[in-house]
């Protein structure tokens, strides 16, 4: 027993290191899944309040650049409204519109933290669940994609960048509806990858990716990029292709988070699919 | 004895705030992340229990981790810093060193000494992040070549500091 002792005494530092180690293990374990990301919805508890400081004293530097966008957005705006349209409609009746059904609401909200050359890179917005934010709800910018949000408290949520290995954005390419999966490979912020073209695609530079139909958390047609580059290496299946993210992740300071109101629906019926399939 | 502990909880604060508020917000490249808050580890006295620093360790990555949202990351790499660093020190100071109770700081060791000290620890604290990170060696060599830049910029901003801060004069004497 002395003995015992004695040799945890002689080496209580590399214990200590090792039982340390694990615990830090244990942690990157426990909460670096996507799911489990409770982690830092107590940790922004603390961090957010200090970052919203500096974020608003920040924004003062970025003002200029702000209202242009806003400038232009609203000059894209007001082209879509009605009264800049022609009337050629001679009748005046008012129609109950039950073809068309609002299926996603848009939420303006602010990058309080944001960074761009890490491997993951996440984002934080000043919207939480007071604000109706619930995690998996799309955010965007004024020029495209910008990430889906992971985690929310009462007053902010965290979002997963395009700029994270972690996302995996279904995308499309506009020209002829080919759809692949965009992915960040960690070295560019302007810049990821479009992957699984398939090589019988024609695509050309220029060509614009959109988002597709096929996830319920973004509308289809968002603007994502345009291709950079692409070329097909031999024996290789599918299109190795750049693709120029139009978002500018690092100044990008004001965007939006999309709210599908019939998400929860589509879910439920995929469920029940699945519970189906299990029996 | 307490006033050498709130000396280092100052540098402590100042190291952070430095290295949350203004490195972070450097974005220079994505090959380059510096992480200069392990100079805290690193100038600690070469007297310190090693129960002691690696306790400090893990408090210093769990404020860092709490202000990057990467939840171990920072705990695991600077732990190990700081176990390195243990063993690093025992073989590499003197006597009088330890008897003078010094910090190993480039005013007391010279500078070669330093700049191998730096360089090798900042060296072992990166690849370990940076592989934490990525979780794996898919993505080898560009990984290595994100250490090796960032591990270059982060000793030379250690160094600078204590070009900065400390009076070279005193190695002379």
């Amino acid at each position: 027993m002395r003995n015992l002792i004695f040799f945890l005494y002689k080496y209580h530092a590399f214990f200590l290191f090792f039982v340390l180690e694990v615990i830090a293990f244990i942690i990157i374990y426990r909460f670096n899944t996507y799911q489990k990301a409770s982690f830092l919805n107590y940790t922004h508890g603390v961090a957010n309040t200090f970052y919203t400081g500096i974020s608003n004293t920040k924004d003062y530097f970025y003002l200029r650049n702000v209202n242009d966008s806003l400038q232009m957005e609203n000059a894209r705006l007001r082209n879509q409204l009605l009264t800049s349209y022609y009337q050629n409609n001679v009748s005046l009746t008012n129609i109950n519109d039950t073809v068309y059904k609002q299926q996603y609401t848009y939420l303006a909200a602010r990058v309080v933290n944001n960074s761009v050359t890490k491997r993951n890179n996440y984002i934080t917005l000043n919207r939480g669940s007071l604000h109706g934010i619930e995690p998996e709800m799309g955010v965007i910018s004024e020029n495209g994609v910008v990430g889906i949000v992971m985690t929310v408290s009462p007053h902010y949520c965290t979002v997963l960048s395009v700029l994270n290995s972690n996302c995996k954005l279904s995308a499309k390419i506009q020209k002829n509806g080919a759809f692949g999966s965009l992915v960040w490979d960690g070295a560019d912020p302007t810049q990821a990858k479009l992957l699984d073209v398939n090589k019988h695609v024609p695509v050309a530079v220029n060509d614009l990716v959109i988002t597709s139909n096929f996830s319920p958390i973004f509308p289809e047609g968002l603007p994502i990029g345009k291709i950079k580059t692409h070329a097909l290496d031999a024996g290789d299946n599918f299109h190795n292709m750049k693709v120029e993210l139009f978002t500018n992740f690092s100044t990008v300071s004001t965007v939006y988070i999309i709210k599908n109101l019939l998400k929860a629906e589509q879910q439920t019926l995929e469920e029940t699919l699945q519970t189906n399939q299990l029996k | 004895m307490i006033i050498d502990f709130f000396t280092y909880l100052l540098k402590f604060i100042l190291v952070v705030l430095l290295q949350v508020l203004v490195i972070n917000s450097i974005e220079l490249n994505a090959y380059i992340n510096p992480y200069i808050y392990i100079s805290f580890i690193l100038l600690l006295p070469v007297t310190t229990k090693p129960w002691i620093s690696l306790v400090i360790a893990f408090l210093c990555g769990v404020v860092i981790d709490t202000f990057s949202s990467t939840p171990g990351l920072h705990i695991a790499a600077t732990v190990l810093l700081a176990f390195v660093r243990v063993h690093y020190l025992r073989l590499s100071t003197t006597k009088e060193d330890v008897e003078g109770r010094i910090s190993p700081s480039m005013s007391k060791k010279g500078v070669v000494w330093f700049v191998f000290y730096c360089f090798a620890m900042t060296f072992v604290h990166h690849t370990f992040l940076f592989f934490l990170e990525i979780y794996g060696f898919s993505e080898f060599f560009s990984t290595l070549l994100r250490i090796t830049l960032s591990a270059l910029v982060t000793s030379m901003l250690i160094i600078i500091g204590q070009l900065l801060f400390y009076n070279i004069k005193t190695v002379n004497e």
